[in-house]
């Protein structure tokens, strides 16, 4: 077996130590690069720069600790963006996982940003349900949270007198890492309702979002990490989607690599083998 | 470097590197942290669905007693739930089909509606298109220099592309006709645009998997061992 064939079986092992090296050097090293935006990430930006100030918001902040990397950046520059808009928000999360990690971030971005609990905005935590909760709640969310997180009565925050269904609010801003989350609400909720309605998902997730984007049921649409630092460079953060780029483009780049790598070895072995 | 003296950052990191030592192979340190978060995990959702679900719109609404017909209602859950557990007791297991009959048929007509109102119809509208968008063509006519009016023509080709992408790839999956011949041809360059998708996927879940990578890298390396790391 020659070199080019040992090459061709290599080890995984060595192709993971390829990446954490990739990956690390920007993590310790600054590489500045630019990061354009793209129409969805400027649809995303202006549906929020039209609202009415003082509008409320409804915030589904569907997502665990799994998918925080890339959703938490959306979701402190989504915060950012409405509070500076003095928008109120009514936040909950249908992921089981997610109340610890949303209600963390939720009372990080209020301290920042001086914004007080009850009266702008909420946190009702999680409930079970999935589907059958998204449809009940577009009628009465005190129904289905009598309680917020902390287990007050709903009815007894300043800002839940104001709202009750979903028709209430101007806009849904999904947070979402996958079921239950944006798709399910495009169903069941934005179609039904037709209260205008953006998604900030996880890589994994975009390309199945794309077509409601291009059909209008998402008015923006934020992809993974990338479609998060876009977002961060149009609302004038620099948080951890910003920092993380040029870490995401060397793990790409070395990726695409081993994919022409393994294309050129496969290529040229077969030839090989052929000429035997 | 300034390594951390906080238990929780070591116990975390530790896990971490528990859990990233799979990548070498199975061994007994990751099989540790494996059972360890299914058994945290277990006892969690117990707990979350309890506090969160059980309490508030269950059991304190019962122990209020009644103000109104609405009350009764209440039965049903607590029958159902009851129901559902004669699964324990063989002799009555099968009295659990019934709540499990109306989980389904609830969730299955929720899913019937919603794809058919989110996704079949609102899709279809979505891709009655004309050929050439019309502003397409007036970005075309406003486009100044060569690279401005070579994206104008992509524009303009746009609706044409989505609009064959779409009917050769459903045509890939009409089986109703042998693919040979014209309807071959046209299933084949589905196939094409089906790869395309595929790699677009494949694109996202990288920079997904990327950054899970990269979410953890910053944890060890500024939280846990206290280099400085690029913010």
């Amino acid at each position: 077996m020659d070199w080019m064939q040992r090459l061709e079986k290599l080890d995984r092992r060595i192709i993971f130590v390829i990446m954490l090296i990739a990956v690390s050097i920007p993590v310790l090293v600054r590489l500045d690069m630019p990061i354009p935006s793209s129409k969805e990430v400027d649809d995303y930006y202006e549906t929020i720069e039209k609202l009415p100030d003082g509008s409320v918001v409804f915030f589904p902040a569907d997502f665990d600790p799994g998918s925080v990397a890339e959703l938490e950046p959306m979701m402190r520059s989504a915060l950012t963006h409405l509070w500076r808009k003095n928008c109120k928000i009514v936040c909950f999360t249908l992921w089981d996982t997610g109340p610890g990690i949303v209600d963390a971030i939720l009372r990080d971005m209020a301290g920042k940003m001086n914004k007080e609990y009850g009266t702008d905005y909420v946190f009702l935590g999680f409930k079970a349900g999935r589907e059958v909760i998204m449809v009940q709640i577009a009628n009465s969310i005190s129904g289905v949270f009598p309680q917020d997180y902390s287990g007050k009565p709903t009815k007894d925050l300043p800002l839940m007198q104001q709202v009750d269904k979903l028709t209430d609010t101007k806009l849904i801003v999904n947070i979402s890492a996958g079921y239950p989350g944006t798709k399910e609400w495009v169903q069941q909720v934005r179609t039904r309702y037709a209260v205008p309605m953006l998604s900030g998902c996880t890589g994994v997730s975009a390309p199945e979002y794309y077509p409601y984007y291009q059909s209008g049921q998402l008015s923006g649409l934020l992809g993974g990490l990338g479609g998060a630092a876009k977002y961060e460079a149009r609302v004038g953060v620099k948080g951890d989607a910003t920092a993380g780029m040029p870490a995401q483009s060397m793990g790409h780049l070395a990726v695409i690599a081993l994919i022409l790598m393994g294309n050129v070895l496969y290529v040229v072995n077969k030839k090989k083998a052929g000429a035997r | 470097m300034n390594i951390s003296t906080e238990v929780w950052i070591w116990v975390s990191a530790l896990l971490t590197l528990a859990i990233y030592s799979y990548l070498y192979r199975d061994n007994p340190v990751y099989k540790f942290a494996e059972y360890l978060f299914v058994g945290l995990a277990a006892g969690y959702y117990f707990t979350i669905y309890y506090r969160n679900t059980l309490i508030p719109n269950l059991i304190d609404p019962i122990l209020a007693g009644p103000k109104d017909l609405n009350y009764f209602w209440y039965i049903v859950p607590i029958g159902l739930s009851i129901l559902l557990l004669s699964r324990f007791v063989p002799s009555i297991s099968w009295l659990s089909r019934w709540p499990i009959g109306f989980m389904v048929g609830a969730f299955a007509g929720l899913a019937i509606i919603g794809n058919a109102q989110g996704d079949l119809i609102s899709q279809v509208q979505a891709n009655l298109l004309p050929l050439v968008d019309p502003d397409s063509v007036t970005g075309f006519n406003n486009a100044s220099g060569i690279g401005g009016k070579l994206l104008g023509i992509l524009w303009m080709f746009g609706n044409i592309l989505l609009i064959v992408g779409l009917i050769t790839t459903l045509i890939f999956f009409f089986f109703s006709l042998e693919h040979k011949g014209p309807v071959g041809a046209t299933a084949k360059v589905g196939v094409y645009f089906l790869m395309l998708s595929f790699g677009a996927s494949f694109g996202f879940t990288v920079m997904s998997r990327i950054s899970l990578l990269l979410e953890r890298l910053r944890f060890l390396y500024g939280d846990w061992l206290g280099f400085t790391i690029v913010r």
